[in-house]
């Protein structure tokens, strides 16, 4: 761990950029800042691609329930759990653009909100109102209790292996 | 050709989210931790708005893959809001956990909706 950047003490709850953090704050200045913006910009053009793979490879049918962005969706808050659990909460990960890269742009590029809220208002426009309250409901409760397992089970081997060691 | 669309739509939405964020922050309560996460909630109300244009303008394919699928995808996210979620529910804070979910909800399909209407219709 860096002495000179401790993880807060108390974890940010915006994992993109929490500007209370001093180091977070500090990453648009300077020189620093067009390296932080390319890390981003290299992780969302990977993970936009990854969802726009996913898309392709299981194309909903019109009407139906939209399995590969609902997939994209539970994975990346699975995996966001993850990474904020190392990064923010255990410390366990110092480097500083690993957040920027696997946070801010491969997750947040993989998954997305907008599409999931436009065919949400395609079904609702469709009449297929049950489906839409299906996919609907079922993204939120799913992508939930996904980055809770995952932080919950990160928690646990980071800590269960800290107490081992 | 519409891979690389996709890739430069993702290379620019997503830099977008995350300065967007910043100056959200920086108006709203800076050094501040625990309050509503605003700046994901503006992204992705803002993405929305956009793809509900996109969709009632029908566009075309290549324009759906950069600014559909790359930047409003990549713009908007749900892993941000997922953990924005959890911390906000584990610090205690379980009515501003609920209301992000049912506010990004009700207000991304309105802006959906409304960004359809201005374009044109679904």
């Amino acid at each position: 761990m860096s002495t000179q950047d401790p993880p807060p003490h108390r974890p940010s709850v915006d994992p993109d950029v929490d500007l209370s953090v001093p180091a977070q704050r500090a990453e648009t200045a300077g020189s620093g800042r067009w390296r932080v913006l390319a890390v981003i910009a290299a992780g969302g053009a990977l993970g936009s691609a990854a969802r726009y793979a996913a898309s392709l490879a299981w194309p909903a049918a019109e009407g139906g329930f939209p399995w590969a962005v609902f997939t994209v969706n539970v994975t990346g808050c699975a995996l966001i759990g993850v990474l904020m659990v190392l990064v923010a909460e255990r410390g366990t990960v110092t480097h500083p653009l690993v957040r920027p890269f696997l946070g801010v742009g491969v997750l947040g590029g993989f998954t997305t909100f907008s599409t999931y809220a436009a065919d949400v208002s395609k079904l609702l426009a469709r009449q297929e109102v049950v489906t839409a309250m299906g996919y609907a409901a079922g993204t939120a409760v799913a992508a939930l209790a996904a980055v809770w397992g995952a932080a919950v089970l990160t928690r646990a081997v980071v800590d269960g292996r800290r107490r081992a060691s | 050709m519409n891979w690389l669309l996709v890739v430069l739509g993702g290379a620019v939405g997503a830099p977008l989210r995350y300065l967007t964020d910043r100056a959200v922050q920086a108006r709203h309560g800076a050094g501040l931790p625990y309050v509503f996460p605003w700046g994901t909630f503006t992204v992705n109300a803002a993405g929305s708005l956009l793809l509900g244009v996109l969709t009632g303008a029908t566009v075309s394919a290549p324009v759906h893959a950069l600014l559909g699928t790359g930047l409003c995808g990549a713009l908007t996210t749900y892993s941000t809001f997922s953990y924005e979620t959890l911390r906000l529910a584990e610090e205690g804070r379980g009515f501003l956990a609920g209301a992000n979910v049912l506010a990004s909800l009700l207000v991304g399909l309105g802006a959906v909706f409304l960004g359809a209407e201005l374009a044109g219709g679904f």
